[in-house]
C-alpha cells in the first residue's frame, strides 16, 4: 500500500466545488495503537462522501475527529481553508460541522419540536419572558414545521412525540436537526442501519434532498449497495489508512469489497491511481 | 441515485399524549372514587374539620412532591426531602429563637428572618445533593439516603434531641389561620401558589424543557450544549428549597420545630409522583400528575383516620394503592402501545 508520503496528491478538478472542510494528514493514536494514519481528504459543498471500511478500519476514529469528538494526535482540519481545531463537539457545531449519530441522540420523551430545539430553546422576547426563559412555543412550532418542509419531511403534527416515530422517522427528525443547526457538514453515522426497506428508502431519499441543498455530506455505511446508490465519492479505509478515494461511477461493490478486506492486494502500488483515471482529478488514491 | 421526492411522513398516532392524558384523567378518577367512598361510608368526612385536616396534610406532601417531580423527570430521586424538612425547620426554628432573645427585632421581622432561613437550608442540603450526584458521580439513591441520614442526625443535635418550641407566638397564625369562612388555611393557599408556579416552571419555561431533555436522554442533552450537571444540581437545590417551605409551613401548623417533622415523608412523595404517572425512569410527567398522586395518598390516609382505621392498614392500604396504580398504569400504556 502507498503511504500518502509515498502518493502523490493531485488537487481537485478545476470544475470541483471548493472543499468546506479538508483532512490533511489526520493520524490518532491510542497509546500505542494507531488508530487513524496519515489521512488526507477534503469534502465539497453539494456532495455526499461515503466512508467504507471494515470494523477498526479507523471510520468512527476520523468521524470523531471531524465532530470535535476527539483531537487528532497529528495533523490539521480546514474550515474553508483555514485551520481550524475542534476542543469538542460544540466547536464542530459552531463551525457549521453537525454530526447524527448511530443513536440518533433524540430525546424519545420530547416531541419533534422539542428535539429540535433541545438546547437552543426560543424564548419570550420580553424581559420577563427572557429572565425567565420563558418558551416562545408557538415560534418554535412555526420554525419546525418550516425547517421540515425544508428538507421535506411532511408532519401534520410537530408535536407528535418521537419515541411514537418509526426508526426511519427518527432519523429524519435527527437530520432534519441536524441540518437545521449546520448547513455546512452533515456527517451521518450508519444512518440505515437497523431500518426497514421502506424507512431506508426515505433517508436515503432525505440525503439525496440535503446534498442538493449544498451540504456537504460524510456518510458512514456498511451497506454497499446504498453507498453505490447514493455517494459521490467514495473513501475506503482499512487499518486505520486510506486506502482509496474514488468517484462512485468508477467503482464496483465487488472492488470495493476488495479494498476493504484487502483480499486483492494493493491495486494502488502499481498505479499509483488504480480505480478510474476520473479519480485522479479528486484527491487519488493512497 | 435517480432524483425522487423525499417525503417522509410522520402519521403515527400520539400513543405516548393520549396515554398520558388518560392516566391523567385516571389519576383523577381514582381520586374522585377514594372521596366518594368516603363520603358516603364516613358520615365524619363531610365536615370542615376533616377537609382542613386533609388539605394541611397535603401542603406538606404536595410541596415535597413538586420537587420531587423535577428530580424524577430529571431522572434523579431524592430520598432526603423529608430529612432536609426536618432540618429546614429545626434550624429556622433555632435561629428565630435565638433571634427573640434581645436583638430588638419585630415578631414579623424574626418570622420573615425564620422563613428565609429554613428556605436558605434546604436550598443549601439539595445543593450539596447536586453536587454529590454531578461531581462525586455518586448514584442518587445513595447520595440522597446518605443526606437522609446525615440531615436528621444534625436535626437531632441542634437542641439535643428535644424540639423548639420557644418561638414568636405569631407563627401559629401563619399555620392555622384560614380564610373563606376558615375552609381554606394559609398554607394551602401558599401551597397552591407554590404549585401553580412550578407548573408553569416545569412545562412552560426553558428551565422545565431542560429536565425533560435530561431525564429523557442525558447523553443527548448534553450535546445540544446543555450543562447536564450544572442544571441537575439547580433541579436538587429546587427539591431543597421546597422541603424548606414545607419545613417552615409544618413547624407553624405545630408551632414548634420538631426533630421528627417529615419522617418517612419522602417515603409519600416518591409513591404520589409515582401514581401520579412520574416516570421514575425520567423525561415523563406533570406537576398535576403528581399533585393527583398526593391528593390520592392523603385523602387516604386521612380519611382511614377520621373512619377509625389503626395505623397499621392506613401504611398497609397506601402501600397496596402504590403498587395497584403502578401495575395499572403499566397495563395502560401496554395497551395504547398495542392498539
Amino acid at each position: 500500500m502507498t503511504s500518502t508520503a509515498e502518493t502523490a496528491t493531485p488537487g481537485p478538478a478545476p470544475d470541483a466545488p471548493a472543499a468546506v472542510l479538508e483532512a490533511r494528514g489526520l493520524t490518532k493514536r491510542y497509546g500505542s495503537v494507531v488508530a487513524l494514519c496519515d489521512v488526507t481528504l477534503d469534502l465539497r459543498a453539494g456532495e455526499v462522501l461515503a466512508l467504507v471500511g471494515d470494523n477498526g478500519a479507523g471510520k468512527s476514529t476520523l468521524l470523531k475527529i471531524l465532530s470535535g469528538n476527539t483531537t487528532p494526535s497529528e495533523g490539521t482540519l480546514l474550515v474553508n481553508g483555514e485551520p481550524t481545531v475542534f476542543r469538542g463537539p460544540t466547536d464542530a457545531t459552531a463551525a457549521g460541522v453537525a454530526t447524527v449519530y448511530q443513536d440518533l441522540a433524540l430525546a424519545l420523551d420530547l416531541d419533534v419540536t422539542g428535539n429540535l430545539f433541545l438546547g437552543r430553546e426560543i424564548v419570550s422576547s420580553s424581559l420577563p419572558g427572557r429572565l425567565l426563559g420563558w418558551l416562545d412555543r408557538k415560534e418554535m412550532r412555526r420554525r419546525t414545521e418550516a425547517a421540515l418542509e425544508r428538507v421535506r419531511i411532511h408532519v401534520p403534527d410537530v408535536t407528535r412525540e418521537c419515541g411514537d416515530l418509526s426508526g426511519g422517522q427518527r432519523q429524519a427528525v435527527a437530520i432534519a436537526r441536524a441540518v437545521t443547526w449546520c448547513e455546512r457538514v452533515l456527517l451521518l453515522d450508519e444512518p440505515t442501519a437497523a431500518l426497514g426497506v421502506e424507512q431506508q428508502r426515505e433517508v436515503l431519499n432525505l440525503i439525496d434532498h440535503v446534498r442538493g441543498m449544498g451540504t456537504a455530506v460524510v456518510l458512514v455505511s456498511h451497506q454497499l449497495p446504498h453507498v453505490m446508490e447514493i455517494a459521490d465519492r467514495v473513501a475506503v479505509l482499512r487499518r486505520g489508512r486510506l486506502v482509496a478515494l474514488a468517484d462512485r461511477e468508477t467503482v464496483t461493490v465487488e472492488r470495493l469489497v476488495s479494498l476493504i478486506t484487502g483480499l486483492e492486494g494493493e491495486a494502488d502500488e502499481r498505479t499509483g491511481l488504480p480505480i478510474s483515471p476520473k479519480n485522479t482529478s479528486h484527491g487519488g488514491t493512497r | 441515485m435517480t432524483q425522487t421526492q423525499p417525503s417522509v411522513r410522520i402519521t403515527a398516532p400520539r400513543l405516548t399524549a393520549v396515554g398520558e392524558r388518560a392516566g391523567s384523567l385516571w389519576t383523577l378518577g381514582v381520586l374522585v372514587l377514594i372521596v366518594a367512598a368516603f363520603f358516603v361510608a364516613v358520615p365524619q368526612f363531610h365536615s370542615k374539620a376533616a377537609w382542613v385536616a386533609t388539605s394541611l396534610a397535603a401542603t406538606e406532601v404536595i410541596l415535597l412532591s413538586l420537587g420531587q417531580t423535577f428530580v424524577v423527570v430529571g431522572r434523579g430521586i431524592d430520598l432526603s426531602v423529608g430529612a432536609n424538612l426536618g432540618l429546614s425547620g429545626m434550624v429556622s426554628g433555632w435561629a428565630m429563637t435565638q433571634m427573640l432573645g434581645g436583638t430588638g427585632l419585630s415578631q414579623a421581622a424574626i418570622l420573615v428572618v425564620g422563613a428565609v432561613v429554613a428556605v436558605v437550608t434546604g436550598t443549601l442540603v439539595g445543593t450539596v445533593n447536586g453536587l454529590v450526584v454531578t461531581r462525586l458521580g455518586i448514584m442518587p439513591l445513595i447520595a440522597t439516603l446518605g443526606m437522609m441520614g446525615a440531615a436528621t442526625g444534625v436535626t437531632q443535635l441542634i437542641n439535643d434531641g428535644q424540639d423548639i418550641s420557644t418561638l414568636p407566638p405569631d407563627i401559629f397564625a401563619i399555620g392555622n389561620s384560614a380564610v373563606l369562612d376558615g375552609w381554606i388555611p394559609v398554607p394551602v393557599l401558599v401551597t397552591v401558589v407554590i404549585t401553580a408556579g412550578a407548573a408553569l416552571l416545569l412545562h412552560r419555561t426553558r428551565f422545565g424543557r431542560h429536565c425533560y431533555g435530561i431525564g429523557s436522554n442525558p447523553e443527548a442533552a448534553a450535546r445540544t450544549g446543555i450543562r447536564v450537571g450544572r442544571h441537575t444540581t439547580a433541579v436538587y437545590a429546587l427539591a431543597g428549597s421546597l422541603a424548606g417551605v414545607a419545613g417552615f409551613l409544618v413547624m407553624a401548623q405545630l408551632a414548634s420545630a420538631s426533630v421528627t417533622a417529615g419522617q418517612t415523608s419522602e417515603l409519600s412523595a416518591i409513591a404520589a409522583v409515582v401514581i401520579g404517572g412520574v416516570s421514575l425512569f425520567g423525561g415523563r410527567g406533570n406537576i398535576a400528575g403528581a399533585v393527583i398522586g398526593t391528593l390520592i395518598i392523603t385523602v387516604l390516609q386521612t380519611g382511614l383516620v377520621v373512619a377509625s382505621v389503626s395505623s397499621s392498614w392506613q401504611t398497609i392500604t397506601v402501600g397496596v394503592v402504590l403498587v395497584a396504580a403502578v401495575f395499572a398504569d403499566q397495563q395502560r400504556l401496554r395497551l395504547a402501545r398495542r392498539t
